[in-house]
């Protein structure tokens, strides 16, 4: 039978088959945990899902009142409106300290595995352990924010950091850059130790001062670096829940929730499954909208 | 030779400016590291005091002879030191079935051409970016049909929940081990993949036409290159599961498997005025990945690039 021993061999011979074994069992559980999970979420979305019944997943009734609902309701709104915020201003006061930290690293100075360790090292801790500790640093009364105020005859200034609605999302960011700035630095550090030092000098020839320089040579080459950095960060920030639960609890208040806490609190605390999955597939396509665009402009570039 | 009066100002002022340079660098970077260690200083300070001491001194300094105690630490291990093995129990599996599973992934993808390759790699690093939020629901759902526990009890002649040492939390302990394996799969692949493009590809072509299979080649070539890359996507993993909190919040839902970082927050919420305590906590729930990242600190670099 030469035609099945021929399909055969061609069959042994395909790299596809081959490399199967390979790819097989993670691209299965990838598949099934994470794109499965998605589509299921989704369809959960379109059910009345509540309670402690089971969801039924009856076709008849699929509908997007869920949506309808979310468009309708306040909370969502002011989460939404939270959530552009943290998004943007975090990402770029992080995008600003990640190149301060970077530039101040890439001078010559001694010591330089030091100063980058104590930068990066927030990066590795916990959010539970940075919230408390942070819920200690902006504790009202004998917290190390107030204590410093006070210790230098500002204490005017002492706040109540996180229980002031005007103040509690600043006091949100200012902790997470903390945590995120050192991040940043690292990639921007790596993008900057590839500039050769030709460039540095070429400017100093031409006379320029050591800001221009960096605002008009180094920086411009740091685009896509910053690029990176912003996609990382803004997607982070979009699901940042266990910071503010920690600080805040399932109910951090209009001023501080965001679409990733009311996710929660809809789902588990109220059991409002079907509501909190629709919540879940908005910052779905959200990441979606951030990721595709940036993942198909690597892919053009020849990165992905 | 002597130098002309100006020519020795000049130098001297290049001098001057360079010192000045050389100052205000280090100022600002020393400036930075105490802005960036206050928050663990003033936890740390606060762990070892008394309660009346932090409450009447300052937070950032050291306790005085009186108000300095070390049983904020001992109490806080009581507390956290079950869940401690509970994260030690499903960090470790986990880290290293997502680390192999993402290595197997990597080579297949990469080192192997096949149409479509580029598409299913892309499908894993979007994956990366995946908000937990949208799959947290469906999570519990599929973990409350696929039960562990009965299946387990089911699987042969003898009940494993019988068995000395075996608890039934362990069933969510398991849970937990696939989940944070399967979830780890996406960076743990594209971790490795950006290392084997840099792998050269005419030893990849000499050992072929040598003969070698692919998953000799996998075996005998790549897995040995792989041990420094094994390293940092170990590193990271350790990190990253040690640390996260959502996913364990959710399948533990506060029972006897939380995880140490369930157990903390729930610490925090429960003594809301024994700060000493709650920052002791902080510190014992970080310190396995602070040892690793202060290990190897420029490892846990290369994995967050």
């Amino acid at each position: 039978m030469p035609d099945s021993s021929t399909a055969l061999q061609r069959a042994r011979r395909s790299d596809f088959l081959r490399s199967l074994p390979f790819w097989g069992v993670p691209a299965f559980l990838l598949g099934l945990f994470v794109y499965g999970g998605i589509l299921w979420n989704f369809v959960l979305s379109l059910t009345d899902f509540q309670g402690f019944t089971l969801p039924t997943y009856d076709v008849t009734n699929f509908d997007f009142e869920m949506y309808a609902e979310l468009f309708s309701d306040p909370t969502f709104w002011t989460a939404t409106q939270n959530t552009v915020v943290l998004l943007v201003v975090f990402t770029l006061v992080t995008l600003v300290v990640g190149l301060l930290l970077a530039i101040l690293l890439d001078q010559k100075i001694r010591f330089k595995g030091v100063f980058r360790t104590v930068y990066l090292l927030p990066f590795s801790l916990s959010f539970v352990v940075t919230g408390v500790l942070w819920l200690w640093m902006f504790n009202y009364n004998v917290g190390v924010i107030n204590s410093v105020l006070r210790g230098v005859g500002l204490g005017f200034l002492a706040q109540h950091w996180l229980s002031n609605p005007s103040l509690q999302l600043a006091s949100v960011i200012v902790a997470l850059v903390w945590q995120y700035s050192g991040y940043a630095m690292v990639i921007y550090l790596a993008n900057l130790q590839r500039i050769p030092t030709e460039h540095y000098e070429a400017a100093k020839i031409d006379g320029a001062s050591w800001f221009s320089t960096y605002r008009e040579v180094i920086i411009p080459q740091l685009n896509s670096a910053a690029v990176s950095i912003a996609v990382v960060v803004m997607v982070f920030a979009l699901k940042a829940f266990s910071w503010l639960y920690v600080v805040f609890g399932d109910n951090p208040g209009p001023a501080a929730d965001i679409l990733a806490t009311m996710m929660y609190r809809e789902a588990f605390v109220a059991n409002q499954w079907a509501y909190g999955a629709a919540v879940g597939t908005l910052l779905f396509a959200v990441s979606i909208a951030i990721v595709g665009p940036y993942l198909f402009w690597q892919y053009r570039r020849g990165e992905l | 030779m002597q130098l002309k009066p100006t020519v020795r100002d000049a130098v001297s002022s290049l001098r001057e400016r360079e010192t000045r340079y050389k100052l205000s660098v280090y100022a600002l970077a020393i400036l930075g590291l105490l802005a960036y260690l206050l928050p663990l200083h003033g936890g740390l300070m606060t762990s070892i005091k008394t309660i009346s001491e932090f409450a009447q001194s300052l937070p950032m300094a050291p306790p005085s002879p009186s108000g300095f105690t070390l049983d904020p630490w001992f109490a806080a291990m009581d507390i956290l030191g079950p869940s401690m093995i509970n994260s030690f129990a499903f960090t470790i599996p986990a880290m290293v079935f997502s680390a192999v599973l993402g290595s197997l992934a990597a080579y297949g993808m990469t080192m192997v051409d096949w149409r479509g390759q580029v598409g299913l790699m892309a499908l894993f690093v979007a994956a990366t970016f995946l908000p937990k939020q949208a799959i947290v629901v469906p999570l519990s759902r599929f973990w409350s049909i696929v039960d562990i526990h009965a299946i387990l009890a089911n699987l042969g002649p003898l009940n494993v929940w019988n068995l000395p040492y075996v608890q039934d939390y362990h069933a969510t302990i398991l849970e937990l081990i696939i989940t944070h394996s399967a979830y780890g799969i996406s960076i743990c692949t594209l971790l490795f993949r950006g290392y084997y493009l840099t792998i050269d590809q005419e030893l990849m072509e000499a050992a072929r036409l040598d003969g070698a299979s692919i998953t000799q080649i996998y075996r005998e070539i790549i897995v040995p290159l792989s041990y420094p890359m094994f390293a940092v996507v170990l590193i990271f993993q350790f990190t990253t599961i040690w640390n996260e909190f959502f996913y364990g919040l959710i399948l533990s839902a506060g029972g006897e498997a939380a995880p140490v970082t369930v157990a903390l927050n729930d610490l925090n919420s429960g003594y809301a005025q024994l700060y000493n305590r709650q920052t002791a906590g902080a510190f014992i729930v970080a310190l396995p990945t602070l040892i690793v990242y202060l290990m190897f600190g420029d490892k846990f670099a290369e994995g967050v690039r």
